[in-house]
């Protein structure tokens, strides 16, 4: 259980999504003019991650890693078949936000309302595939520890894209100069903000 | 000719159209990575135009996202299976940064926005020149991080022992992550400024 936690906010804080190595930066940078609207995709982000990191862990633990296949049959321990992990991670969750905007929409129209326009978004961001294939790199020993850790994943972007779209809304009064406006201090300021996030370092 | 040359200057897909950044500020620390993972979203970009170009009349608009992504995931693999052979090292050092050029948002927008609606040789040099012109600035940020982060450039020294022992130190903040992402922002900056001028 506390390693569960221990991951949880490793992943949360430590190796933050965007500010340790920024994934999902597009849709982060497009839709973050205002709070309510990014704490939806943040949302659906979290939701996402928390489907498709599992799934994507009982694939490469019983399909794709070398020797994977031995519950078939004896002689394929030494089949090696993760070169097309990456291939089928990406089907996979292409083929997860499909399902679940299907499913939303049938299961509950309000959800669907606030997060069914992000859910296409959702399939090319990179924080959703860059989770998968740090969970294949880290070797979690169960599907338990995967799954905190894609919580915590989720909960991380959220609150970064949350807490960029909070200063964006007050840095519409602030004097900048204008070559710098737009993007250049969106940029400028997620790195502060990934500095910032670099005193967890310590915990 | 001009229409070819737009990415690398005035519509940069990372300091113009904010495409591409999330794989592309992590892999920066040292200068050999960054020319590396350049060189392979330039090849992925070129070859995913060129052959979504060739299908473009085949395929249902309806499923095209589908089969745009299968077509760069399996390049991104034998990409991914070259480095390994070739340059081994680097590759571990990019780690899942390669798979990543998948959702690498400048390959799906140049897909999207150029290679469905044009030729193939068109493409293809489309392809080329936005790889490029994502690489220039890969290249530009990593450049001044290994520089002043390391004293290093291409792993070699450049900044002569005797400095070192004047009391000169190597800036350890360049290394951090966050870095790249104000140097970009100030790249950003000059490019805005250059272009108030020109008009």
């Amino acid at each position: 259980m506390r390693e569960l936690i221990d991951i949880f906010v490793r992943s949360v804080f430590i190796d933050n999504m965007i500010f340790a190595y920024f994934l999902g930066m597009c849709s982060y940078l497009a839709v973050s003019k205002n709070v309510k609207t990014a704490f939806g995709l943040g949302l659906a982000v979290c939701f996402v991650l928390a489907v498709t990191v599992p799934v994507n862990y009982l694939i490469d633990k019983y399909l794709l890693q070398r020797g994977a296949l031995i519950w078939i049959h004896k002689t394929f321990s030494e089949v090696d078949l993760s070169y097309l992990s990456l291939i089928i991670f990406i089907a996979v969750i292409a083929g997860m936000v499909q399902l679940l905007e299907m499913v939303i929409e049938k299961i509950s129209p309000v959800l669907y309302q606030s997060l069914g326009i992000f859910l296409p978004l959702i399939a090319v961001n990179c924080a959703i595939l860059g989770a998968s294939l740090f969970m294949q790199e880290r070797h979690f020993p169960s599907v338990a520890h995967s799954f905190s850790y894609a919580i915590g994943s989720g909960a991380g972007w959220l609150l970064a894209i949350v807490a960029f779209a909070a200063i964006r809304e007050r840095l519409k009064y602030s004097d900048i100069p204008k070559p710098l406006q737009g993007n250049g201090i969106a940029y400028i300021i997620t790195g502060l903000l990934g500095l910032g996030f670099m005193a967890f370092l310590g915990i | 000719m001009k229409k070819y040359l737009g990415p690398l200057n005035k519509e940069n897909p990372i300091l113009v159209q904010t495409l591409g950044v999330c794989s592309a500020l992590a892999v920066t620390a040292q200068l050999k990575p960054a020319v590396v993972m350049a060189l392979s979203v330039t090849v992925v970009c070129a070859m995913a135009n060129l052959i979504i170009s060739l299908l473009r009349n085949t395929i249902p608009p309806r499923i095209r996202i589908i089969v745009q992504l299968l077509v760069v995931s399996t390049l991104v693999i034998m990409v991914d299976q070259v480095l390994q052979a070739v340059v081994y090292d680097i590759s571990r050092l990019l780690s899942v940064f390669v798979g990543l050029i998948i959702t690498n948002c400048i390959i799906m927008g140049r897909l999207e926005a150029f290679a469905l609606s044009h030729k193939p040789l068109p493409s293809f040099v489309d392809g080329v020149m936005n790889g490029l012109g994502y690489g220039l600035v890969l290249v530009a940020i990593a450049f001044f991080r290994e520089f002043l982060g390391s004293g290093t450039l291409w792993n070699y020294p450049i900044i002569p022992a005797s400095f070192y022992e004047a009391g000169y130190l190597n800036n350890g903040l360049m290394i951090l992550p966050p870095m790249a992402l104000i140097l970009a922002g100030v790249f950003v900056w000059i490019q805005n400024a250059k272009k108030d001028r020109v008009k």
